[in-house]
């Protein structure tokens, strides 16, 4: 069956959580491939959002971080302050799902503002929970669709850090977490170099080729000396996909 | 003491010029029909402290309300930004409100270091974060045991807390459920609360021994508004209005659209308004 290439990316990022994770869910991409992992092959993964939902199995991908649904099906809803020091702060999160507007090479997250910041040219949300998730999960998957808008050199804000320069710029700041290990795009799968920290591709989607990863791409793209093909979607995860999105639209339709 | 009275004289009596205010709840329970009212009084020079500012407060800052913004995600959630705030922040317009940016952690933890009396928070954040930078009421101080840096930012101590709940006890005790988000801390870490609830019930005699609750000795003021967190959700009650929240991309692209929609909706209205607008929202709850 094909995928469209935000389907690919959607799958392959659900792909990538284990039924014994517990993932902080950050809303939009992140939000879609975890509820997938959940009703595909990780029917026990512990799904957490920061408006306080422990375990939550919602019918239709929420809007919002707080939608009523992820509350209603969760094992239990604990304070934001609660949620934000013992659980996260805590340790206990093994996967932090983020996306971004802007992000570099090694895993920096811009979703503060484009331009500077006391003069921005655009606004944007800011960082929320980011900065926090992207320092106290044990790892950090990160998801976007290429571009060379998103994907820049040099990022203009660094809202949530990943591994700075590269290196071991995390331990030098005396962070003892993982930061970011995984980027899942529409076009391909990459991996933190293990020493330069540096995102590398490792697998490209079905049909993908390395002119079309690096022309969406703004920085000097690093191939694995073995690229691997990202298996295809199976037509229970691109069935369950759309399912998901079909009820959310739905739902999402309002009821006037 | 929790003293009931209409909205109307709720937020005369307790919201005042110049304040520092934080109207919570978080994407559940907005105490929009709250700033509704302060809207219409008028109300000025206020310090906003929002975690995330939402529609309630893009509304209060396009119609010039805000002299400083404290806040950790000014976006529509779901949806995209917003473009009251941004006009604000990128245009000037209608004025050039303070910024004070955090993130989620560090609101949360002031919050609860307001409530507990503290002067600040301390926690372990914003490492590598370039917010430190352009923030100065972000700190680090050293664990005096074992020498960890961590963050520290001032405690949240609001003149004027706001929230929206389900219920009322015929004494005045606010209980709160589902997402409860900031609200009990707020409303400790405040000077003065003021509360809207969707019902007044007889007692609290049968409810779970772990349930939140804010005794009326924390609260300032009740008043009963039915839909009151409109288009935000009370559970239990009605759905999160996400139809609306799509709708005010649009509403809020343009000044002048704006500036129609607030005239008709808010200026022109009353608190009595909320119930019809949460009537078909009833569906599955």
């Amino acid at each position: 069956m094909d995928a469209t290439p935000n389907e690919m990316m959607t799958i392959a990022a659900a792909r990538a959580l284990k039924n014994d994770d517990v993932c902080f869910v950050g809303i939009g991409a992140p939000s879609a491939a975890c509820n997938v992992a959940r009703l595909t092959h990780a029917p026990d993964i512990t799904l957490i959002y920061e408006s306080g939902t422990i375990g939550t199995a919602p019918d239709v991908l929420p809007l919002s971080i707080g939608d009523g649904e992820l509350c209603d099906t969760a094992l239990c809803t604990v304070s934001v302050p609660e949620m934000f020091r013992y659980w996260l702060q805590g340790g206990r999160i093994t996967v932090g799902f983020l996306g971004a507007a802007q992000l570099d090479k090694f895993g920096n997250i811009n979703t503060t503002v484009i331009g500077d910041y006391e003069k921005p040219k655009t606004r944007l949300p800011g960082g929320g929970g980011a900065p926090e998730i992207a320092g106290s999960c044990q790892q950090i998957f990160i998801t976007l669709a290429q571009s060379k808008r998103a994907m820049v050199e040099r990022i203009d804000f660094v809202t949530s850090f990943g591994h700075g320069t590269g290196g071991k710029a995390r331990e030098e700041l005396g962070i003892t977490t993982k930061g970011p290990t995984l980027l899942i795009t529409d076009l391909a799968i990459w991996q933190a170099d293990p020493e330069s920290k540096e995102f590398t591709v490792t697998s490209l989607h079905p049909g993908v080729t390395r002119a079309q990863v690096q022309d969406t791409c703004g920085w000097s793209v690093r191939f694995a000396t073995e690229v691997n093909e990202t298996p295809p979607p199976t037509k229970l995860e691109i069935e369950t996909l759309r399912d998901l999105q079909a009820r959310t639209k739905a739902a999402h339709a309002g009821k006037k | 003491m929790a003293e009931f009275m209409s909205l109307e004289a709720a937020i005369a009596a307790h919201l005042r010029d110049g304040d520092t205010v934080a109207f919570e709840g978080f994407t559940h329970l907005i105490p929009h029909a709250a700033a509704h009212e302060a809207i219409r009084q008028g109300r000025k020079d206020l310090t906003l402290i929002r975690m995330t500012p939402d529609l309630i407060y893009d509304q209060m800052i396009g119609m010039g309300m805000a002299k400083k913004l404290i806040f950790s995600y000014a976006g529509n959630p779901g949806v995209g930004l917003l473009r009251r705030l941004r006009d604000a922040v990128e245009n000037g317009w209608p004025n050039r409100p303070e910024i004070e940016e955090h993130s989620h952690a560090a609101m949360a933890n002031a919050y609860e270091a307001g409530a507990a009396g503290l002067p600040c928070a301390i926690f372990r954040g914003y490492r590598g974060a370039e917010l430190k930078r352009v923030n100065p009421n972000i700190k680090t101080v050293a664990c005096p045991f074992t020498g960890e840096e961590l963050a520290a930012v001032p405690a949240i101590r609001p003149d004027v807390a706001i929230i929206h709940a389900q219920k009322a006890s015929q004494r005045g005790d606010v209980l709160i459920e589902g997402i409860i988000g900031v609200q009990k801390e707020a409303v400790l870490a405040a000077k003065r609360a003021i509360v809207t609830v969707e019902e007044i019930v007889p007692d609290f005699d049968d409810l779970h021994p772990n349930t939140c609750i804010l005794p009326r000795w924390t609260v300032s003021a009740i008043a009963v508004i039915p839909g009151g967190a409109h288009p935000s959700y009370t559970h239990g009650y009605y759905e999160r209005d996400n139809a609306d929240y799509l709708a005010w991309d649009e509403i809020s692209a343009d000044r002048t659209r704006f500036a129609g929609w607030m005239k008709t909706n808010v200026l022109e209205m009353g608190p009595e308004i909320f119930a019809a607008r949460v009537a078909d929202l009833k569906g599955s709850v």
